[in-house]
């Protein structure tokens, strides 16, 4: 890639934005602006990072390269100069020529983005055959090259398969051989990893940095995570509502930011660890979970559903303590916290709540078993229902549970409001019309309401903006110590997890891989897969990419591993031929206190890991 | 899109809530309103008796005399169209929120009542849809006859299935919400459930569906009238009266246009007003 | 998740579909059999039998007795209904009593002509409602796409008799051009049949080709937001092949629904179309059993709409089945 965007003189920039305005015509006449004269430039072959929250207007700029709008939305001024091509003054033909042959874009989520009811090979070189590029038989042959450099499984027999079987992490990288197929010079990334796990997210980026510096492209990559966008660009141009806050190196935006709310994305993205509770060893556990398996479809012989989704699962939280649960999506996670909450009806094993063991549904529990447990969900927008007022959602539990009577309640709620940092006129407000970081305060306090012992909390800020959600995280910090609250904390955030809880477990496949006191997850030894996922979280750092450890890909064995196997064989780095794919593993306890389920030994475990040992501080 | 959300009753002063209706829907709006207001006044305001022979002149043209002129036997047709309306905008009404009120009790039912009840309910409505409506509204009359109060039970039978379907899929979509989820786990019994978070959130979809129940059941009847199978002489509904004036079809007479124009205004003028409401949640 | 389906994906998968086609058959039988129950009770709930319905009021109670047990009507409920299902499933649903003949020559008199009058039906509004949908998908929110939806909303909600009774009125009272009763004389060439249907069909067309064509668009549409359509626009693709090759593929399931939905009402809700133009067809056939309350006629009239209707829904179901490559490729 040439030398970080600074442009060269006497050459022309390749990519020239400038007075870029963009509005959203509104039925009451008039027009609200989402782009506020946005000008920016790109050097041939550099690529620069949009950077921005939600509503920023970073998609919407980045559609525009390709002079398009969303529905609703309306270019309303400016240019966009993409080698030399005015592309705003285009018609219909000269757009359809620009797209997909000159200029290409790889969405948020490949999943969606392709056609479900098409093979993966029709969609990859439609564009270049249907812009007379190449034949047929040139592009298929094109596009197998580029699944090979991409790292894609079966290169040769790929294309044949349809979306629905293939992976989250495939589909996102035969997205970037769809785009690049053509030789596009500008290349358009909208938030391409946003979608995927961690572990999974790596190995895309490592892929798609290649291939885009392979071809010699120009790039725009659209994110809101800094970290990643570190990795991936020499410039960093930063949004918010629509407007330019500061554009510069990518290095000096990250180090030495300029403008003040830089500086609270990049604050932001760097979890601060908060203290651990008051030592309490000696406290009683308030929630004790054993032995617990869950699933769907008919139990078996051997007591296991159909469809397993969690196995033998056991954990300890203690009176005011937190729990963090890390997993990534189909770990079982959430399924834990509706087991616990008896929403989902256990197969076997057994939850302690105060020394008693829970009824195993809803039905049996006593209603003070219900108060003292209370579920906060992810998605403020679908936890809270839009046709209640945010009096209505306090107030019930106040009635439910405490019996308050009107007068009683709407006090109750004024503090509850106040307690959550919410202005008390927010009362009278309808669910919908609240902004996202309110509903989860409401969410919150929905849950205080009730007087709990425990929160579970499940994924409570991954829906939310970044510095939204480290606010939620310092409420709840807050809320804990004055309230003496525990909570159970799910997450797919290592670095959440390592920040906010006292102790930590790691589920994969449904299995406790790991578990253990914050501190054990702060350095090696780790279980293999905690390993993968601290080795897999991006730093705040231009180069961690290269640096981080490049090990060449273990290939993925076929099929699930067979039962009592470790779940995580199939993906394993270390794993042992022979032993692991014959003996269930065993549980170990290593000297930091934490405990594994694999076959590796502590010392083991250390030599592989060496090399990481403190790089995660 | 989250503007959809908000239930249509809550749109404030219901004379703002009109003006904002697009054209069409205003147009629907007037029609469907005139027609309440007709079957709410209608003989009030006949020049005539309904049963007078006012004319000596059978299927006579509209003129000062008779503004929509005489029928087959030389009455009075503005008066006989007035009191038609009342059978068929009241018996309509009355059997779609028959139809719509038990589809939706059934659907909250089979959505909170565990699987066999839902399992057991949606198979016989199944059942029930896969009878075409007319079919099954003719067997109902072959077998109950066709007088007053069990015409209102066929027609409400008749689309009590369709109601449910709607209602059930709209039911269970929400039962699966992060809120309800709340609730259950929050101890609320199924009730609550039902009507507290499920319920208020389905309004307008079932307000929508109640309108293209209604727009039906007017058709329905009106078809079974019209047959001879539907409202028996001396009652006449808009229906009856386009059979009893069927011989003056050849000379194209006033006596079987206006009630037949009577009813497509009052179900073009429903269905307007349906899709300019929904149509306005959609955008 | 990638590396399991791999191998046995063409097989595979065909063998799902044609699991889920059996499965989808059965349910039907079911409910065939289930409404065949729900026909039967409906019909037998009220007094006054057939017998009595024959002889008429002034018969003597044996003679009425006579006639019960020759027509087995004085044996239980279950075992009428038993036998009434054995002779269905062998084509004998019994006798007509208006007509005093064999139901099943009954019905075979007017099946053609109700399935003729469907099929012209049905071969003119298909390629309309789906031209009339898809055009105004595509055209969303243009003046074309507003005016198509006022106008199909509109028809979707007149009755049928204004229809034929406008239809009637221009075409064979103002213009005479068409003939106002719908006969089907045999021996007559293919030139005077079509003229002769040509009112039925038209007016029969007018509210099914503005169903098919409301629940083609809406089908589209739903298609047309998904993130794949931005995707293929964004590949430079035009309009017509972001449709043609991206959307209808999708769209399959839901319009062959609405078009089996749609023309399953042809059968059956021909009524008020046979019945004005006297045309002698099924659906007339059992508004006369219903006014002579001649139940196994009835009986055997429902039972065909029934079946025409589940047929109908099967085979969108296979369509629909074989044109999702999720189960077609397993």
């Amino acid at each position: 890639m040439p030398a970080p965007g600074t442009a060269v003189p006497g050459i022309g920039y390749h990519v020239e934005v400038s007075g870029l305005r963009i509005t959203a015509p509104r039925p009451d006449s008039g027009e609200a602006v989402i782009v506020h004269d946005v000008s920016f430039a790109i050097p041939r072959g550099g690529v620069l990072a949009l950077i921005g929250e939600s509503g920023s207007g970073k998609t919407t700029i980045a559609l525009s390269l390709m002079g398009h709008a969303r529905p609703g939305l309306r270019i309303a001024g400016g240019t966009v100069r993409v080698g030399g091509t005015d592309v705003l003054s285009l018609d219909a033909a000269g757009l359809s020529a620009l797209r997909g042959a000159r200029v290409a874009y790889i969405a948020q989520s490949a999943a969606a983005a392709f056609n479900p009811s098409r093979a993966i090979m029709d969609q990859v070189v439609e564009a270049a055959v249907l812009h007379g590029l190449m034949s047929r038989a040139e592009a298929e042959a094109k596009a197998v090259a580029l699944f090979r450099s991409l790292a894609l499984p079966d290169p040769e027999s790929i294309g044949r398969r349809y979306p629905h079987q293939l992976s989250g992490g495939q589909l996102q990288r035969l997205m970037a051989a769809m785009a690049l197929v053509t030789g596009p010079e500008l290349v358009i990334l909208d938030e391409p990893t946003t979608a995927l796990d961690v572990t999974t997210q790596v190995e895309v980026l490592h892929a798609f940095k290649r291939a885009v510096r392979e071809q010699g492209a120009t790039a725009v990559y659209v994110s809101h995570d800094l970290a990643v966008v570190a990795q991936m660009a020499d410039r960093i141009l930063v949004l918010n509502q629509g407007r330019v806050r500061e554009q510069g190196p990518a290095s000096q935006v990250l180090k030495a930011p300029a403008d003040d709310y830089t500086r609270t994305l990049v604050d932001a993205a760097r979890p601060a660890a908060r203290p651990a509770a008051p030592a309490a060893a000696d406290r009683a556990a308030l929630l004790e979970v054993r032995g617990l398996t869950a699933g769907y479809g008919r139990v078996g012989a051997d007591g296991m559903p159909a469809v397993p989704i969690l196995r033998d699962v056991s954990l300890s939280l203690r009176r005011g303590g937190t729990l963090g649960v890390i997993g990534e999506s189909g770990s079982g996670k959430s399924t834990l916290a509706r087991v616990i909450a008896g929403l989902v009806r256990p197969s076997g094993g057994q939850v302690l709540f105060d020394g008693a063991p829970l009824p195993p549904g809803l039905e049996g529990r006593a209603k003070d078993q219900f108060r003292r447990i209370q579920l906060v969900f992810q998605n403020a927008d679908t936890a809270l229902n839009p046709a209640h007022t945010v009096a209505g959602v306090l107030g019930r539990p106040l009635g439910f549970y405490h019996g308050l009577d009107r007068a009683a309640r709407e006090r109750r709620v004024r503090e509850l409001l106040d307690l959550t940092r919410l202005p008390a006129a927010v009362a009278g407000r309808r669910c919908g019309e609240l902004s996202g970081g309110q509903k989860q305060r409401v969410n919150l306090a929905r849950a205080l309401a009730a007087g709990p012992d425990l929160l579970l909390c499940d994924e409570v800020t991954s829906a939310l903006d970044t510095v939204v959600g480290a606010a939620i995280l310092e409420l709840m910090a807050e809320l804990r110590r004055e309230l003496g609250l525990a909570y159970l904390f799910i997450s797919h955030d290592i670095s959440t997890v390592r920040a906010t809880c006292d102790e930590v477990l790691v589920l994969y496949g449904g299995t406790v891989v790991e578990a253990g006191g914050r501190d054990a997850f702060r350095r090696a030894p780790f279980h293999p897969y905690t390993d993968l996922l601290v080795g897999s979280v991006p730093e705040l750092e231009p180069g961690w990419l290269e640096r981080r450890r490049a090990g060449a890909p273990v290939p993925s064995l076929p099929g699930p591993p067979g039962a009592g196997l470790c779940r995580f064989l199939p993906r394993c780095p270390v794993r042992l031929a022979g032993t692991c794919d014959r003996v269930p593993p065993p549980r170990r306890r290593l000297s930091a206190g934490n405990e594994t389920l694999c076959h590796h030994d502590e010392d083991t475990l250390m030599r592989l890991q060496a090399t990481r040992a403190e790089a995660a501080c | 899109m989250t503007d959809a959300a908000a239930p249509l009753a809550r749109t404030g002063a219901p004379l703002a809530w009109a003006r904002s209706l697009p054209l069409t829907g205003k147009l629907g709006l007037a029609l469907v309103l005139l027609w309440l207001a007709v079957a709410a006044l209608g003989p009030a305001l006949a020049p005539h008796a309904v049963g007078a022979f006012v004319s000596p002149e059978v299927f006579a043209r509209p003129g000062a005399a008779h503004w929509l002129g005489t029928d087959y036997l030389g009455r009075d047709v503005l008066s006989r169209l007035l009191s038609g309306a009342r059978y068929t905008v009241g018996l309509a009404l009355a059997a779609a929120l028959l139809a719509s009120g038990t589809g939706t009790a059934l659907a909250l039912l089979a959505a909170v009542g565990g699987r066999w009840l839902d399992e057991g309910l949606s198979r016989l409505m199944d059942t029930l849809i896969s009878i075409p409506s007319k079919i099954f509204a003719l067997v109902l009359v072959a077998a109950f006859g066709s007088s007053l109060p069990l015409l209102l039970l066929v027609a409400a039978v008749t689309y009590v299935p369709g109601a449910y379907r709607i209602a059930r899929s709209m039911a269970v979509g929400l039962y699966q919400m992060d809120y309800v989820q709340v609730a259950r786990a929050r101890g609320e019994g199924r009730l609550y459930v039902a009507r507290a978070e499920i319920l208020p959130n389905m309004v307008g979809p079932l307000l929508a569906d109640f309108g293209l129940r209604f727009v039906f059941i007017v058709l329905l009847l009106s078809g079974l009238s019209f047959l001879g199978l539907g409202v028996q002489p001396p009652d006449a509904d808009l229906g009856s009266l386009v059979r009893e004036n069927i011989s003056g079809l050849p000379e194209g007479a006033s006596a079987i246009l206006a009630p037949a124009l009577a009813i497509a205004s009052l179900t073009v003028g429903a269905n307007l007003l349906i899709d300019a409401v929904s149509g306005k949640g959609r955008r | 998740m990638a590396g399991t389906a791999d191998m046995a994906a063409g097989t595979g998968g065909a063998a799902t579909a044609l699991r889920l086609v059996l499965k989808r058959l059965g349910a039907g039988l079911v409910t065939m059999l289930l409404v065949s129950a729900v026909v039967f009770t409906v019909s037998s709930l009220l007094p006054g039998d057939a017998a009595q319905e024959t002889l008429g009021q002034s018969a003597t109670p044996e003679a009425v007795a006579a006639l019960r047990q020759q027509y087995g009507l004085d044996r239980p409920a279950p075992e009428r209904y038993l036998r009434w299902l054995g002779g269905l499933a062998a084509g004998d649903p019994g006798r007509s009593l208006v007509a005093n003949m064999p139901v099943a020559e009954v019905i075979a008199g007017r099946l053609p002509n109700s399935l003729l009058l469907a099929g012209l039906t049905a071969a003119v509004s298909v390629p309309l409602a789906l031209l009339v949908g898809i055009l105004s998908a595509m055209r969303q929110d243009s003046r074309l796409d507003r005016g198509l939806n006022i106008a199909t909303l509109a028809m979707v909600a007149l009755p049928e008799f204004l229809v034929a009774t406008l239809a009637v009125l221009a075409f064979s009272v103002e213009l005479r051009l068409l003939p106002s009763i719908a006969m089907v004389k045999a021996g007559a060439g293919w030139g005077e049949t079509l003229r002769s249907l040509a009112m039925p069909v038209m007016t029969l067309s007018v509210v099914v080709v503005a169903q098919m064509a409301r629940m083609t668009r809406a089908a589209v549409i739903a298609q047309l937001g998904q993130p794949y359509v931005e995707m293929a626009r964004l590949k430079g693709l035009g309009p017509a092949r972001v449709v043609f090759a991206h959307v209808l593929p999708n769209a399959v399931g839901p319009i062959v629904n609405a078009m089996a939905l749609s023309l399953s009402y042809l059968l059956g809700g021909a009524i008020i179309v046979e019945t004005i133009f006297n045309y002698p067809g099924l659906a007339s056939l059992m508004v006369n059993a219903v006014a002579s309350r001649d139940m196994p006629l009835l009986q055997a009239c429902a039972m065909v709409f029934c079946g025409a209707y589940l047929l109908l829904v099967l085979a969108a179901d296979v369509v629909a089945i074989l044109a999702n490559p999720r189960i077609r490729q397993g």
